[in-house]
C-alpha cells in the first residue's frame, strides 16, 4: 500500500480551486498528518486553467508524478481531461459537467468538444467517475460560488480519502463566517448525496 | 484562515502556510523592524501579508515604487541596527542590482535578508533567469529553503549568519517553494525594535574608491569566513543510504531527489545544500569521496555542477559528473518528479519506468489567460483601435510598445496592442528608439504602477530628446497583475494609512508635457477622441486612460449588493459579432445555431459593448 494519497484539483482560475484544495489540506493538518499543496498565482490564474495538487503523507515534493493521481477533481470538464497524464486505470474521477467556454472558442480558434466524448473518455478511464452538473447542486444550496464544496462533498464519499468527514467539516468551520458556512454545508451535504446516489451507496 | 493568524499563532502552534507567507513569519520570530518590498510574482503574498499585519506587528513595512528603493530602505535600516527584510521576484533583482551589489561592500550592522523568488519555467515572468549567480557575482551568502517550514526556519538562521558576516543574505526560493503550501510549527515572536540609530563611519558606508578598495578585501575575507560557515552549517544535511551515486541537490529539487530515492529505495547518498554559497568544498569534497559518480539535481542554470567541476579539476579528483552540462537532466525549465526520476533511475543504469502517460485525441480549447469582464485596459484597446482606422492609418505603421502588466495580455488577438516588451518601464525607453529610428507611429503602453516604478527616467528623456510618440498611461489605480496592491496614485499606502496620492498628469506636465489628456476608457467615445487628437499631432502627448480595475469596482458592487448584467436582444441581434470579434469580451458566447449571448454570471456590467453594438442590441437584463 502506498504511503500517499494524491489529489489534483483542476479547473478554470476563479472556480474556487486553490479554496477548496485549502479545505482538504487544513482537514489532514487537523489530523496531524503531512500536507503539501502547490498554487498557481499571478499571470497564471486569469481566467485561465488551473491545477491544484495536494499530497497527504510521507512525501516532500508538492508535485504528483505522472499517473500517480488517486484522484482527479474537475470542476470543468475540458480541464479532466487536459491532467489525464496525472491519471492511471486506479484513478477516481468527479466531474462537475457544467463547461465554462474559453473565449478561444467563441473567437472560432478552437472547439469545444461535446460533453459525451469527454464522458466517455474519463467513463473508460479510471477507477470510477462520477459525473454531474455540480453547478445547478451549488445554486440549490444558495450560491453558485459554492461549487468547489459541492465537489468537496462528492470528494468526502471517495473510499480510502485520508481525511475524515468531520475534519472537513471542521476546516470548513474554521474558514467560513457563519452565514457562509449554512450555505456551504448545504453544499457540501448535497454534492455528498448525489456522489453516493451515482454510485449506488 | 485569516492571514492575521500568522501574526497571532502561538508557540508550536501548526499552520497550513504557504512558503511566502512562511517567510513572513520567520521575519517576525526573527524580529525584523524594517520591511520593504515591490510586489512581483512569485513573491506578492509575502507583501499582502505585511500590508496587513504590519502595524499590529510595530513593523515598518513599504510598498517602496521600484526594487532598486526597496533595497535601499533595507539596507540603511540595516545599517541603522535594526534588521531588516526585503523581497522582490527574480528580475526585480536586476533592477535593485545596482544597489544590492554596493550593499555587500558596505555591509551590514543588524541582519538583512533579500528573498529573491525566481520563477522557472516562467509562469508569469519573462525570463527564467537564476538569480544564485547574483550571490556569486555580489558576493553575498546564499540559502536556498525547499519547503514552507524551511523557509521560515532558514530566514531565523540567516539573521544570524548576515550579523555574524556583517553581510546582506540572498534568499532564494522558486516558484514550487513560494507558492508551496506545507504544515509549518510556528516558533516565538521576537518584538521589532521601535528605532535604530545611525553611527556616522564614512569609511565603512561610503565607497568613494579609496573606501572600496579596501572594502573588496574585505568582502574576499568576509567570503572565506563564510565558507568555513557552510561547511559546518546545519542548513547543508547528508542522507546516506549507499555510495552508488552522491546527488548533491538544492531547494526545491531536493523534495523531487528525496521522493524517488525514499520510493525506489536507491543506494544513494544525498547533499542538501541550503547555504549553497560560498559553495562548501570541504563538505563537498568529503561527500563525494566514496562515490565515482556525481550527480548534481538543480534549478535553473548548471551553478553547482561548475563548482563541482572546478573542484574535481583542481584536485584532481576521479568522480564523474553528471548533471546539465552533460545532458543527464534538462538544461531548461522547472523540474518535475517525472524528470527527476527518469534522469537518476538513467544515471544509475537502472530501467526506465517511463509509463506511457494517458493522454486522449480528443482536441482541446486553449484557455490563455484573458483580460478579465470589464477590464478598462480592453476599452482603450477598442478605442486606440478604431481611432487608428477611422484615421485611414495602416495598423504596421504603427508601433506599440508595451510594458509589464496585466494589459501585456493586449498581445492577443484581436487586441494585437503589444509589439515590443523589454523590462520594467521600458515602453517609453523603447517607443522613443523607434520614434528616432522608424517613421512609424509610436503608442507605448504603460500602466500606472511601472509609470512610478520605471517610467518616470525614459519619460523626461523622451521629452527631452524630443521623441515623436503617444504614451498612454493606462491608470486603473492598483498594482493588478500582482494582486492589488496600492499604487503611488491611490491615497493609500503599504501601512493601510492614508498617503499623499500623486497626481500622474501632474508628473507628466511638470515634465514639460504639453500635450496631457485624462479620459474615462468606458467613455469610448471620448478615449477615441483624444486617440484621434494625439495621432494628428507631432510630438510627444501622453494620454492617462483612469479607470479602476474591474476587480475594484466588482468588490464594491458586490459590497453593495448591486450588479447590472446585460443581454443581446436577440430581434435587434444581427450577428455581425463585433462585441466578439473587436472587444472580445469573455462574457460573450455563440450558441450553435451562431445566436450571440452575454453568460450574466460572467459579465461584468461595465457597459463598454452597448457602445460598441451598431444595432443597440445590448440591453441591460431586467
Amino acid at each position: 500500500m502506498k504511503s500517499e494519497y494524491n489529489i489534483a484539483i483542476t479547473g478554470v482560475g476563479g472556480q474556487g480551486i486553490l479554496s477548496l484544495a485549502k479545505l482538504i489540506g487544513n482537514a489532514a493538518l487537523k489530523e496531524g498528518k503531512n500536507v503539501f499543496m502547490s498554487e498557481i498565482h499571478g499571470l497564471a490564474q486569469r481566467g485561465g486553467a488551473v491545477t491544484s495538487e495536494l499530497r497527504i503523507g510521507d512525501v516532500h515534493s508538492p508535485l504528483i508524478e505522472g499517473g500517480e493521481a488517486d484522484v482527479i477533481v474537475a470542476l470543468e470538464p475540458v480541464e479532466a481531461i487536459r491532467i489525464l497524464n496525472k491519471a492511471s486505470s486506479k484513478t477516481y474521477f468527479l466531474v462537475n459537467i457544467k463547461p465554462i467556454i474559453p473565449f478561444t472558442v467563441s473567437l472560432g480558434f478552437s472547439k469545444y468538444p461535446d460533453m459525451d466524448s469527454i464522458l466517455n473518455i474519463l467513463n473508460g478511464f479510471g477507477k470510477s467517475t462520477i459525473a454531474f452538473d455540480a453547478v445547478e447542486l451549488a445554486e440549490q444550496a444558495g450560491s453558485a460560488i459554492s461549487l468547489n464544496v459541492v465537489m468537496l462533498g462528492a470528494l468526502s464519499t471517495v473510499s480510502c480519502i485520508p481525511v475524515s468527514e468531520n475534519s472537513i467539516l471542521s476546516a470548513m468551520e474554521l474558514t467560513f463566517s457563519k452565514e457562509t458556512f449554512e450555505v456551504n454545508k448545504r453544499a457540501f451535504d448535497l454534492g455528498k448525496s448525489k456522489a453516493l446516489k451515482l454510485t449506488n451507496k | 484562515m485569516n492571514v492575521k493568524k500568522i501574526l497571532e499563532a502561538g508557540e508550536e502552534e501548526k499552520l497550513f502556510l504557504l512558503g511566502n507567507e512562511a517567510a513572513v513569519r520567520g521575519a517576525l520570530e526573527s524580529g525584523v523592524s524594517v520591511v520593504s518590498t515591490y510586489p512581483g510574482t512569485p513573491s506578492s503574498e509575502i507583501g499582502n501579508v505585511f500590508s496587513k499585519i504590519a502595524k499590529h506587528a510595530g513593523v515598518y513595512f513599504e510598498f517602496s515604487t521600484n526594487e532598486k528603493v526597496a533595497v535601499e530602505v533595507a539596507a540603511s535600516a540595516a545599517a541603522s541596527n535594526l534588521r531588516s527584510f526585503v523581497f522582490m521576484k527574480h528580475v526585480g533583482l536586476n533592477v535593485a542590482a545596482d544597489s544590492f551589489m554596493s550593499t555587500a561592500y558596505l555591509g551590514v550592522n543588524a541582519g538583512m535578508v533579500l528573498l529573491t523568488a525566481d520563477d522557472p519555467s516562467m509562469y508569469s515572468s519573462q525570463n527564467e533567469q537564476d538569480n544564485r549567480i547574483y550571490a556569486r557575482l555580489a558576493g553575498v551568502p546564499l540559502l536556498e529553503p525547499a519547503n514552507p517550514q524551511e523557509v521560515k526556519d532558514f530566514m531565523k538562521e540567516a539573521y544570524g549568519i548576515s550579523e555574524a558576516l556583517h553581510l546582506p543574505i540572498l534568499f532564494r526560493t522558486t516558484t514550487r517553494v513560494s507558492h508551496m503550501r506545507g504544515v509549518v510549527e510556528a516558533g516565538k515572536i521576537v518584538p521589532p525594535k521601535e528605532k535604530g540609530f545611525f553611527n556616522k563611519a564614512p569609511s565603512k558606508y561610503v565607497p568613494v574608491p579609496q573606501n572600496s578598495r579596501r572594502m573588496h578585501k574585505e568582502l574576499i575575507e568576509k567570503l572565506e569566513k563564510a565558507e568555513e560557515m557552510a561547511n559546518e552549517s546545519i542548513l547543508n544535511k547528508v542522507f546516506n543510504f549507499g555510495n552508488e551515486l552522491a546527488i548533491i541537490t538544492s531547494g526545491g529539487a531536493f523534495n523531487y531527489v528525496m521522493d524517488v530515492v525514499n520510493e525506489k529505495k536507491l543506494p544513494v547518498k544525498v547533499l542538501k545544500l541550503g547555504f549553497s554559497y560560498p559553495f562548501p568544498e570541504k563538505l563537498v569534497k568529503d561527500f563525494i569521496k566514496d562515490s565515482g559518480k556525481v550527480f548534481i539535481v538543480e534549478e535553473v542554470e548548471p551553478v553547482m555542477e561548475k563548482e563541482v567541476l572546478a573542484l574535481i579539476g583542481r584536485e584532481k579528483l576521479p568522480n564523474r559528473v553528471f548533471g546539465k552540462l552533460d545532458g543527464s537532466i534538462s538544461r531548461i525549465y522547472e523540474y518535475t518528479p517525472d524528470i527527476v526520476k527518469e534522469s537518476i533511475l538513467k544515471t544509475l543504469d537502472k530501467k526506465s519506468e517511463k509509463a506511457s502517460l494517458s493522454e486522449s485525441d480528443l482536441s482541446l480549447p486553449s484557455r490563455p489567460p484573458v483580460l478579465c469582464p470589464g477590464c478598462p485596459h480592453r476599452a482603450t484597446y477598442f478605442a486606440v483601435k478604431k481611432a487608428i482606422k477611422e484615421l485611414g492609418i495602416d495598423e504596421k505603421d504603427v508601433v506599440f510598445p508595451s510594458d509589464i502588466g496585466c494589459y501585456t495580455l493586449g498581445v492577443q488577438p484581436p487586441y494585437e496592442t503589444a509589439d515590443f516588451l523589454l523590462s520594467m518601464g521600458a515602453s517609453i525607453g523603447a517607443g522613443t528608439g523607434f520614434a528616432h529610428s522608424t517613421t512609424q507611429k509610436v503608442i507605448a503602453f504603460i500602466g500606472d504602477s511601472t509609470f512610478f516604478h520605471a517610467g518616470l527616467p525614459p519619460l523626461v528623456n523622451a521629452v527631452h530628446n524630443k521623441a515623436n510618440m503617444i504614451i498612454v498611461v493606462l491608470d486603473n489605480r492598483t498594482t493588478a497583475m500582482t494582486g492589488r496592491q496600492p499604487s503611488p496614485s491611490e491615497p493609500i499606502n503599504g501601512m493601510g494609512e492614508v498617503a499623499p496620492e500623486i497626481s500622474i498628469a501632474d508628473v507628466v506636465k511638470g515634465i514639460g508635457v504639453e500635450f496631457v489628456k485624462t479620459v474615462d476608457p468606458y467613455n469610448l467615445k471620448s478615449t477615441e477622441e483624444a486617440f484621434k487628437e494625439a495621432l494628428q499631432r507631432k510630438g510627444l502627448s501622453v494620454i492617462i486612460a483612469k479607470h479602476p480595475c474591474a476587480l475594484i469596482t466588482d468588490g464594491e458592487k458586490r459590497k453593495r449588493n448591486f450588479w447590472v448584467t446585460f443581454k443581446v436582444n436577440q430581434e435587434k441581434c444581427t450577428r455581425c459579432k463585433v462585441c466578439i470579434t473587436d472587444l472580445a469580451c469573455p462574457s460573450f458566447f455563440v450558441a450553435e445555431d451562431e445566436s450571440v449571448h452575454i453568460d450574466p454570471l460572467i459579465c461584468d456590467g461595465c457597459g463598454v459593448c452597448t457602445q460598441v453594438c451598431p444595432e443597440h442590441a445590448i440591453e441591460v437584463r431586467k
